[in-house]
């Protein structure tokens, strides 16, 4: 990242902002355009593509059967990785996951539990000893801002897809039938993040957009308009009046945002 | 315009100190018209400037300064050398060769190596390039005998005194020669391990009372009454 | 573990742990705490027992991490493997990965970064004992180590969360109320500049209680600001006794 052309850039960004436009011609409470696809990897349980603007994150789903945490017997697990795949980024590089790939997994995962989106309940076989857990796989292919939304949209909509095998309990063994039922959902958290930029607010932050940006917070919010889960990230700060207006437009983003997933 | 502290007050980071026609001095910041404080310390007005005198600060090199610092690391064509500073200071072998130097022939670590003590004064240095240091004038170079000490940096003003008066006493009363870094380490060297326990005492002492009043009168007693002592047990 | 009592709050708006609903459990606060540490300062808060030190601005390892224009700061939040009930694998979990970019992005709007550049400041850390809250009470922690070692602060930072307990909404849960309770909602502020450098929250609010929660938490961290001042001041104060 060399400063020169981002000084440059943030100029031209902020001069902009300023005005209420933005370099790829939308408007500061704009999404890029969004495109979903669901179910492209027939060997997942459920699996969904999601296009914002030019980021693009896969999620896939893999159920598999397992045993439940010892706090929650009744319950099934939920589990939520994220990969920043070195081909959707020059800075994404082989290894570990770095600090951002973890975040980015802790906050997709928080919408979904915070919200109850999952009905884990329904996903037990055996209490305390036999459940079906639910691995939530996300990959980043394409790497251009934003990829908190991105991410979390593409798990809902791969949660959505999902199809949980049959099955039956015979003699204490589990046998799976034949035909597919759809992973029980309750609610279909969606979440929003505003960036700020010298103190104007932001909707989808794009990559350039990001690297200028002091700080960003997401919010998700269930079906019922309440705030599940919030993340600030970056090395700037908000005032609490920025706070309030940020979780307003959330709130109206994510509403919008939940009429694309067909459910 | 107004002021939100009284004369020598400490005061933390992020405190309010002064509203409307002020200038930011030494470790304060302006936001907007106000002028908050930005290390602790005590804060005090210099016409219109608002200075916090830092009770905790590290050295920040500047060029011309006079630092001692330690040698790190022998490299291929000069030295490494802590400055205890964050950035650590380079010595070039040419500088201290004065003539050509030849890496095939000399041999550094028998000039200076790793451990060596050095009194340097910084040549050059800038955001993007760590110091360099020079020993090419008189005073300069390395230490071979002395006791050192470590102050922090901001207390050195008050170990030299107004016009140099506290220093001088210090020297004068216990014979030792003094050297004061500016990155705030402290040479001392006497004739007896004694005498230079004795300046070491009273430096000691000016860094933790630094700012009290009357200090000088309490330090010339401290550098008295030890005199005295020592003079008697070698009359015994 | 005990069975989830029917009700965390009594009839008269009082706490299982005796509290009301904005009372802030008790604080002690220390700085100055380790020796070879250029910062460092101790927190107890409630029954969190917390070590933050910070290290620099010094010559960053490996060398390739320094920015040419700036200061680096890095965080390290780590927990002993005896603070929680089961012993915690000492090795970093994801948890506390996410944690010390959280903490370190509400440290880093008090530094001046681009005063120092191609060096890094180190904060670390230790949890050793957890009780609930232990990210805010590092933070305000962490905040001390760093002013105590004199590297110049925009201003102190410091934390406390709210959250909702039953119906209510309630300052700096303790781990019970945290586990048991309906939202929790971590803040960190700068209390002079009125920034709030972290929020995170997990349960559900609507947004009402959200505002109302976020008010409580800055209006806890007022109070803790008032203790972390005199914290600091109390090392330094010696010097100005003797003036007096």
């Amino acid at each position: 990242m060399s400063s020169l052309v981002t000084r440059v850039r943030l100029k031209q960004i902020e001069q902009l902002i300023e005005k209420g436009k933005r370099l790829d011609e939308r408007g500061l409470r704009d999404y890029r355009e969004i495109k979903i696809e669901q179910g492209l990897i027939e060997r997942a349980e459920g699996s969904a593509r999601v296009l914002l603007g030019k980021t693009e994150v896969l999620v896939g789903v893999k159920v598999a059967t397992g045993e439940p945490f010892p706090d929650t017997p009744n319950e099934g697990v939920q589990t939520v990785n994220a990969e920043l795949v070195p081909l959707a980024s020059p800075n994404f590089e082989p290894g570990p996951p770095d600090e951002n790939s973890i975040e980015l997994a802790r906050v997709v995962d928080r919408g979904i539990r915070e919200s109850k989106a999952i009905d884990t309940e329904k996903l037990c076989i055996e209490p305390g000893k036999k459940v079906f857990i639910v691995f939530v796989d996300v990959y980043v292919l394409n790497h251009d801002g934003n990829l908190i939304d991105a991410s979390a949209l593409a798990a809902m909509a791969a949660l959505l897809n999902t199809k949980m095998p049959n099955y039956e309990i015979k003699d204490g063994e589990l046998k799976i039938k034949q035909g597919y039922t759809p992973l029980p959902m309750k609610s279909h958290p969606i979440t929003v993040t505003i960036g700020k930029v010298n103190n104007y607010l932001i909707v989808d932050p794009w990559l350039e957009e990001e690297q200028v940006m002091d700080s960003r917070i997401s919010f998700a919010f269930n079906d019922d308009g309440n705030i599940c889960a919030i993340q600030k990230g970056g090395s700037g700060y908000f005032t609490l009046q920025q706070i309030l207006e940020a979780s307003k437009i959330a709130r109206e983003k994510a509403a919008e945002l939940r009429k694309k997933l067909d459910w | 315009m107004p002021i939100f502290f009284e004369k020598k007050q400490l005061v933390t980071p992020g405190e309010l100190l002064a509203e409307g026609d002020y200038l930011a001095g030494e470790n304060t910041y302006m936001e907007g018209n106000k002028i908050y404080a930005a290390r602790i310390g005590l804060v005090d007005t210099d016409n219109k400037k608002v200075n916090v005198v830092a009770l905790r600060a590290f050295y920040v090199p500047k060029v011309g300064d006079i630092v001692i610092g330690a040698v790190l690391e022998v490299g291929f064509n000069g030295w490494t050398v802590d400055i205890k500073s964050p950035y650590s200071a380079l010595l070039r072998a040419s500088d201290v060769l004065s003539r050509p130097f030849k890496p095939q022939n000399d041999e550094l670590s028998q000039v200076l190596n790793a451990g060596d003590l050095i009194v340097a004064k910084i040549a050059s240095y800038d955001r993007a390039h760590d110091p360099q240091l020079t020993v090419g004038e008189p005073g300069l170079g390395k230490i071979t005998r002395g006791q050192i000490l470590k102050v922090t940096p901001t207390k050195i003003p008050r170990v030299i005194g107004r016009k140099g008066s506290m220093i001088s006493m210090i020297k004068q009363e216990t014979g030792c020669q003094i050297i004061l870094g500016l990155n705030g380490v402290i040479l001392v060297t006497g004739k007896t391990p004694e005498d230079e326990e004795l300046a070491i005492e009273a430096i000691k002492k000016i860094e933790q009372e630094s700012h009290t009043s009357g200090l000088t009168d309490r330090i010339t007693q401290l550098l008295k009454e030890s005199k005295g002592k020592v003079e008697e047990n070698k009359n015994e | 573990m005990n069975e989830k009592p029917e009700k965390l709050i009594d009839k008269k708006g009082i706490r299982l742990d005796g509290r009301k609903a904005d009372e802030l459990r008790p604080l002690k606060l220390q700085v100055g705490v380790l020796s070879n540490a250029d910062g460092s300062a101790y927190i107890e808060h409630g029954k969190n027992k917390i070590l933050a030190a910070a290290f620099g601005p010094r010559e960053m390892h490996p060398k390739h991490l320094s920015l040419p224009d700036r200061m680096v700061l890095r965080c390290r939040y780590h927990m002993a493997p005896f603070s929680v009930q089961e012993r915690k694998s000492p090795a970093p979990s994801r948890r506390e990965v996410e944690l010390s970019k959280v903490i370190k992005e509400s440290l880093e709007p008090a530094l001046f970064l681009e005063l120092y550049p191609r060096t890094g400041v180190d904060v670390f850390v230790e949890v050793l004992q957890a009780d609930g809250g232990t990210r805010c009470a590092s933070i305000t922690a962490a905040a001390l180590a760093i002013a105590d070692s004199g590297v110049p602060m925009r201003d102190l930072v410091v934390a406390c969360a709210a959250g909702k307990v039953d119906d209510t909404i309630v300052l700096d849960l303790y781990d019970a109320e945290d586990k048991l309770g309906a939202a929790d909602v971590p803040v960190a502020f700068m209390p002079n500049l009125n920034a709030i450098t972290l929020l995170q929250m997990d349960g559900i609010l609507t947004p009402e209680e959200f505002e109302k929660a976020v008010n409580m938490a800055m209006d806890g961290c007022k109070k803790i600001y008032e203790m972390q001042k005199e914290a600091l001041k109390t090392k330094y104060m010696v010097v100005k006794e003797v003036e007096e």
